[in-house]
């Protein structure tokens, strides 16, 4: 089964009818025999392991790793022959790619056109992470008349020894003092 | 008849919402009040008149109406009634009915429990649903209407796709639409606060009810969503990053990034306009996602196939909530007050940096999601954004995330104790280590990022547990006096702790499924037998099986442990009468440590099967860790300081020993 | 300065939807997948002839302007591609050169014998090794190959006659001029 037909199943579900576009849009070869696995351990996990890597083409969002389709099943075939021959993995994932385009690396290279796709998660976080040095720097923080944690420690270790609850984080706007002023009340009552 | 009712019922509901969306904003403006008061009304008929349109949809639907036209091409005479009824939303019309259906529900809700809001927030923050309501009603009738009639009449209709006849599928869309769309009543409510200039602790209890319902929501829809894939695709994955499933994922992660910040603005009255944007992104994000698979822009085969209208209609929508929307924030943001003072190592400081790295990960989203697209249409060529992406990039952000979530809770408010906080997670800090060491061991060290993958879980687990046991005082009074505490702990600190649990759960399968998951696919014969991790299965025998509209080949396998005999797998490979499509009935037994998979292939006629067998490691996890984060978020809703028609400011008083 | 950060969201936004609505082209298809051969020579390969025919080999194709047709018998688009395949006969100037993809042999002839054979050359192509070489995703697919062996032209999906009309014969006469 493949999941072309299930992500197809999932757009009908949501509603979308685009469903029954993806399926038979292109035939696929027969009925697909179990795979003859390298010999040597090593080396078929090495396999396994580049298959993980490289789209099956005719499918959603599918490796040739999980791929029924018989493009896939031919590409495992070559990919083990490519191994068993001594080709190195990133020899491998070129021939593909000379062949079929980026299209079939599930990890695109680092070039050009895809530097931002690269970078970009890690340039936001250090943005993101500057917008906030610069929030902390330009007010003044809680540092000046606050208790500290120990001097807190010591307030709800107090209050817990006379049976009361702990109060609000120290309230600041009017709305929270009388909160915490009314709950402690209630408490009590 | 009761069709052309349920046509007329949606232009009145149509009606109604132009009325809820003008007067009470004018009102709330004006100071008038018997117009801000009209909203209540207007909300309450639209949402009955949308009901009745969409009962008039079923109705068409249970009694084979095939005149009309969805129903034709989606239904048959002969299909079983909870999959005639499953049907009126399992195609773009009817669900799209459905879409407006919820967000009519969740206006009607605050507007029948909301009589302790301020009048003018609430006339505002229901005139902005409205809104949203009226562009999605004309989308359905301008473009997909679902009571559309044939003429003349078909008398038998097309089966609807017998995939769609599982009940999981069935019935997860509707889930995944409540996540989605709730999120509308935050962005109406932060566009509400802009409209006002105002926001303080009361607003974000307000809001905070609705985004959590929405969340459960969208938790459990994703995760239904993920457990139909795992057990349907047959070889036992249950996330691919697939553009469908990063749409609902997205809003997911925001919405969570909102539910803490709203957090603190209730307590500490800060972060305001953040927390604004972010009530507007989360709906952003459906509002995206509902775009991206609606409008054919990534996923259609055939782009004359797709009615260009809707894409540009979607985009329309797009446009207009969100530009107007973020327009707004971008004028009247800026002029919100300052709120409480904090240092950076705080509570406050922690769930700001638990904000940057969710957003963050939803850009990594977002990015890997429309990059592609994005160098289509700009014409650099053709990539694959995949899982290998996701791992380098999105699993170092999420990382440090998870670890952060163990130390937050013990951080205090305004200014914490960062050394104190460690302190007290060294026990934390020596499970997280063991476990790191023992997946290690287990690995020979081969999966260095699965195992520290193990290892931050261990230490979320464990600090929670922490965290609650600090609170009850465990151990350090007596434990009469530690249950009296447990009692008393308010109902939102159980469900933080719950859902923290969860995650560390679901972290620790996410992780054990992905990095050691094993597998054979052999070709056997009965009587043959293949040793996938500690489990030998033998293949008994393969027979013919006989269901309601399928036949099936059944296979029987018998799983040894150690020589003995550990239990029996019956996995099936279905043909539909229908439609010749073969579908895949995996056999799964799950224990505490995993699942046992088995999946029968095609037979090659002489008397041999491709098998697959997977042992699947922790997955059960995954579903039990997304059911405890559901499960505190439902916790969370009943304390009574949040719950729906959340008290005013003035009785709003608790104490906030939790959070 | 930090009003301007206000206003990042709606700016971002703003691009967003300029380049989705260009995405919204309907003359675009999402799901085309460009070849990355356009412009380069074909790989080596060297096939086997069906039923004695004569096979498909590399160095046949220098001097030669070639429409390559990948099909097989039990792929129902390439049946119904097939007469359009046929009408390619009567281009003056190139040849037509069938690979059969993943067929038995006898299968392939009975196709033949059934439908008409416009082929100059068929190969075999039993492993979908060749089909490879070609960045083939299934069947039919139809490539234009000219004089210096350089793919000129890719179809992944079966011929119409739009295409055929608009697309191929304009390329192929272009080549011959």
């Amino acid at each position: 089964m493949n999941l072309r037909v299930h992500i197809a199943a999932l757009l009908t579900a949501l509603g979308l009818g685009l469903g029954g576009l993806l399926l038979p849009q292109m035939a696929m070869a027969q009925t697909q025999v179990a795979d003859e696995p390298l010999a040597d351990t090593a080396l078929e996990m090495r396999a396994r392991a580049l298959m993980k890597e490289v789209r099956c083409v005719v499918c959603q969002a599918q490796s040739i790793d999980e791929s029924d389709a018989g493009i896939a099943s031919d590409m495992r075939r070559l990919i083990r022959q490519q191994i068993a021959a001594g080709e190195s993995d990133a020899a491998i994932l070129k021939y593909l790619s000379d062949r079929y385009g980026d299209f079939v690396l599930f990890k695109p290279p680092l070039k050009a056109a895809t530097a931002l796709l690269w970078a970009g998660p890690f340039v936001l976080l250090a943005i993101g992470g500057l917008i906030i040095v610069f929030f902390f720097r330009r007010r003044p923080t809680a540092t000046a008349n606050a208790l500290s944690s120990a001097e807190l420690d010591r307030i709800h270790a107090a209050l817990d020894a006379e049976g009361l609850p702990s109060p609000a984080p120290e309230a600041t706007t009017p709305t929270e003092r009388r909160e915490a002023t009314a709950s402690t009340e209630r408490r009590d009552a | 008849m009761i069709t052309e009712i349920g046509h007329y019922a949606l232009v009145l509901a149509l009606v109604l919402a132009v009325a809820q969306a003008t007067l009470p904003l004018i009102g709330a403006q004006l100071g008038v009040r018997a117009w801000m008061a009209l909203a209540k009304p207007a909300a309450v008929g639209q949402f009955v008149f949308l009901l009745l349109s969409f009962a008039a949809l079923v109705h068409a639907f249970v009694v084979s109406d095939f005149s009309v036209a969805v129903v034709y091409q989606h239904s048959h005479s002969q299909t079983p009634l909870i999959y005639k009824i499953s049907a009126a939303w399992g195609q773009h019309e009817g669900s799209l009915l459905l879409w407006v259906v919820i967000l009519a529900f969740f206006g009607a809700l605050v507007a029948l429990f909301g009589d302790n809001l301020p009048p003018r927030l609430k006339a505002r923050a229901l005139a902005v649903q409205a809104m949203i309501g009226i562009c999605f009603i004309l989308f359905t009738l301008l473009t997909s209407n679902p009571f559309a009639r044939l003429f003349p009449a078909p008398i038998e209709g097309q089966e609807l796709n017998p995939l769609l006849q599982d009940p999981g599928l069935a019935f997860h869309p509707p889930m995944l639409y409540v996540g989605y769309v709730g999120f509308s009543m935050a962005f109406s409510f932060a566009v509400a606060a802009l409209i006002e200039g105002k926001v303080d602790a009361a607003w974000a209890r307000w809001v905070r009810p609705w985004t959590l319902l929405s969340w459960i929501c969208l938790t459990a829809g994703i995760a239904l969503g993920a457990r139909w894939a795992y057990y349907e695709l047959g070889w036992g994955g249950w996330w691919f990053w697939d553009p469908v499933e990063n749409a609902s994922f997205m809003p997911w992660l925001m919405g969570t990034a909102l539910l803490h910040s709203a957090i603190v603005v209730e307590k500490r009255d800060a972060l305001k306009a953040w927390t604004l944007l972010l009530a507007i992104l989360t709906f952003g994000f459906s509002l995206l996602g509902t775009f991206l698979v609606r409008s054919g822009v990534i996923t259609s085969v055939h782009a004359f196939a797709q009615d260009p209208a809707r894409g540009l209609f979607i985009l329309g929508i797009l446009a207009l909530a969100l530009g107007g929307s973020l327009t707004l924030f971008a004028w009247r943001a800026p002029t919100l007050k300052a709120g409480g003072l904090f240092a950076p190592v705080s509570r406050e400081g922690a769930l700001m940096l638990n904000n940057l790295l969710l957003a963050t990960a939803t850009a990594t989203v977002l990015l890997g999601t429309l990059y592609p697209l994005i160098l289509d249409i700009l014409g650099g060529g053709s990539v694959s954004v995949g899982t290998p992406y996701y791992t380098a990039t999105f699993i170092p952000i999420v990382m440090p995330l998870i670890a952060l979530t163990a130390l937050g809770p013990l951080l205090g408010w305004k200014r914490g104790d960062l050394k104190g906080a460690l302190q007290r997670l060294w026990a934390a800090g020596l499970i997280a280590v063991a476990a790191l060491g023992v997946a290690l061991w287990v690995d020979f060290g081969k999966q260095t990022l699965a195992a520290a993958g193990i290892g931050i879980g261990a230490w979320l687990f464990t600090a929670t547990f922490i965290e609650w046991a600090e609170r009850v005082k465990l151990f350090r009074i007596g434990p009469i006096d530690s249950l009296r505490r447990a009692v008393h702990l308010p109902r939102a600190a159980y469900g933080m702790s719950l859902a923290h649990a969860g995650l560390a759960i679901a972290i620790i399968g996410v992780t054990a499924a992905s990095a050691w998951k094993a597998e054979e696919v052999r070709q056997l014969k009965p009587s043959d037998s293949i040793t996938v991790g500690s489990f030998t299965y033998v293949l008994e025998s393969v027979g013919p099986e006989r269901g309601q509209n399928y036949i099936a080949e059944r296979a029987h396998f018998r799983v040894l442990k150690d020589g003995q005999p550990y239990t029996d797998l019956y996995p099936e490979r279905r043909q539909y009468m229908v439609q010749p499509m073969p579908t895949t009935e995996a056999a799964i037994q799950s224990h505490i440590f995993g699942d046992l998979y088995a999946v029968i292939g095609e037979g090659d006629g002489k008397g041999s099967w491709t098998v697959r067998i997977y042992e699947e490691p922790l997955v059960p996890w995954i579903w039990t860790g997304a059911a405890l984060m559901a499960l505190g978020g439902i916790v969370s809703l009943s304390d009574r300081r949040y719950r729906v028609g959340a008290p005013s400011r003035a009785t709003a008083a608790q104490p906030a020993v939790a959070e | 300065m930090r009003r301007l950060l206000f206003v990042v969201p709606a700016l971002i936004l703003a691009a967003l939807i300029a380049l989705f609505w260009r995405g919204l082209d309907p003359q675009r298809n999402p799901a085309a997948i460009p070849s990355a051969l356009i412009g380069k020579k074909m790989a080596e390969i060297d096939l086997p002839g069906l039923g004695g025919r004569p096979g498909v080999k590399t160095s046949d194709f220098t001097g030669q302007i070639t429409v390559l047709n990948f099909f097989a018998s039990w792929c129902a688009p390439c049946r119904a591609e097939h007469p359009l395949i046929k009408s390619l006969r009567d281009v003056p100037g190139i040849r037509v050169v069938g690979i059969t993809f993943k067929d038995a042999p006898a299968d392939s002839l009975k196709y033949l014998a059934e439908l008409g054979d416009p082929y100059q050359a068929i190969g075999t192509d039993n492993e979908g090794r060749a089909g490879i070489e070609f960045g083939l995703s299934g069947v039919p697919e139809t490539y234009v190959i000219d004089k210096d062996g350089i793919i000129r032209y890719r179809l992944a999906q079966p011929l119409d006659p739009g295409r055929l009309e608009k697309e191929l014969k304009p390329l192929l006469a272009d080549l011959t001029k």
